[in-house]
């Protein structure tokens, strides 16, 4: 990071210096702002995710597709730019969307290990839109109604999209699973793969209940029950068997993410790091 | 200084980027303008999170104004309510059903997504045939998912309903 470190003069709306502040925190460290972590962890979700989705854009097998993955990716980034915004406000250090997205390390990301997982082939891509989609739809309609009204503004807006990438995951992994033998064994594959990501979603910690106090209050006993009972309908529509719990992999929230993260961040952020402040 | 009314003329001029057919006003993006001394502010939603338009559509609005002599202006962005096409009005649709692109129907209200696609078939832009095939429900942009009419044969866009 010496590169970056001079203030590359201030331009509004862009990236407009190098951040001044350790960009790696130790996995020690306190949370010093709960709700700005709890942000970040919601935010991350979507840009990470976001941007592996992006990957497909002039790759996915037909044209429709490639389509229906960059608009996903756009809904995503969108998503994260509002949360991420508002995780700066929050945390009241001058961090906006652009630099948390571009100028921290892997260990200072907060996104689900599930989310970070590399594209794979077609099915392990949809496997985890579904997965997640089910998830993130089910989390909105409970942030639309919390105490915070900033974020539940957010959700608001952001379920109403969600619902069409749930609608589009859904189809996929029913046609995946109900399709060829080859579909078929290649959609098993995935949830058999991605299942031991599953487990982290619903995790609960120090800083759910510190944002508790603060209105932020997500019932996950219910969020888990529904989220359980749309997957098992899926799987049953899909011909697809539901793998066995256990294994569950876990650290993403605290920054402890798996190999796969730094690569993809190195390519997401190559650009803003080379060139800091840089517009077009 | 403009009127209120004269302002909300002059945004009915800013066409959207994507759909030029119809205007930021008729989109329903707009969702209020104040008047100060020296200033206009308008305070806009955008449609989608993502819709890479909206920042043109932010600097479109603040051109239009200066244009007509209205010394500065700012742009305030909400979230809330959130956007739907529920507010693009009977006059709107029909300009966006000429254009060739089929209106949005109801918004689905509530929490709960329906996950097979049991939905009203699109009545056709072109043939007005009720024959239609949903091909995606992600099109050329944001807002748009793609049909094929099996009557005329002819693929079209269908704004869709958020």
């Amino acid at each position: 990071m010496a590169d970056n470190e001079q203030d590359t003069g201030a331009r509004s709306g862009v990236i407009n210096k190098a951040p001044d502040y350790p960009i790696a925190a130790p996995r020690s460290t306190p949370v010093a702002n709960p709700l700005s972590e709890y942000l970040l962890r919601l935010g991350d979700d979507r840009l990470v995710l976001g941007h592996r989705v992006s990957e497909w854009c002039g790759h996915a097998p037909i044209l429709e597709e490639d389509i229906a993955m960059s608009n996903i990716a756009l809904d995503l980034i969108g998503h994260a730019q509002s949360i991420l915004a508002l995780a700066g406000q929050v945390e009241g250090q001058g961090r906006t969307e652009d630099t948390l997205a571009y100028f921290r390390n892997e260990t200072a990301f907060r996104n689900a290990l599930l989310v970070e997982h590399p594209n794979g082939d077609f099915a392990v891509t949809m496997v985890r839109q579904f997965l997640f989609d089910a998830y993130s739809v089910l989390l909105w309609d409970q942030l639309a109604k919390c105490g915070h009204d900033g974020l539940a503004g957010i959700a608001a807006k952001s379920l109403k999209e969600d619902k069409y990438h749930l609608r589009h995951s859904s189809e996929w992994v029913v046609r995946l699973g109900d399709g060829t033998e080859e579909s078929h064994a290649r959609a098993q594959a995935a949830f058999d793969l991605l299942w031991k990501f599953t487990g982290e979603l619903f995790e609960r910690d120090a800083v759910d209940e510190a944002v508790a106090s603060l209105g932020i209050v997500v019932d996950l006993a219910s969020l888990r029950t529904l989220w359980d009972s749309l997957v098992d309908d899926v799987l049953a529509r899909a011909t697809l068997t539901r793998p066995i719990e256990g294994g569950m992999r876990t650290g993403g929230r605290t920054g402890r993410h798996t190999e796969a993260l730094g690569h993809m961040l190195a390519t997401m952020q190559y650009v803003a790091r080379a060139h800091p402040g840089a517009t077009w | 200084m403009l009127t209120r009314d004269e302002i909300y003329a002059v945004l009915q001029t800013v066409p959207d980027p994507e759909v030029p057919v119809i205007s930021v006003v008729e989109l329903g993006v707009v969702r209020d303008v104040q008047i100060g001394d020296n200033a206009v502010t308008v305070t806009m939603t955008p449609t989608y999170s993502g819709c890479p338009a909206m920042r043109e559509m932010e600097a479109d609005v603040k051109a239009a104004l200066l244009a007509r002599g209205v010394p500065d202006v700012h742009v305030h962005m909400v979230l809330t309510p959130p956007w739907t096409t529920d507010w693009i009005g009977p006059e709107a649709r029909e300009k966006l059903r000429r254009y060739g692109i089929a209106p949005p129907g109801r918004a689905e209200s509530g929490g709960f997504v329906t996950l097979t696609r049991a939905r009203p078939a699109v009545a056709c832009p072109f043939c007005g045939s009720s024959d239609t095939v949903l091909q995606s429900e992600f099109g050329s942009t944001a807002c748009k998912a793609i049909h094929t009419c099996r009557a005329c044969g002819s693929p079209f866009d269908e704004f869709k309903a958020l």
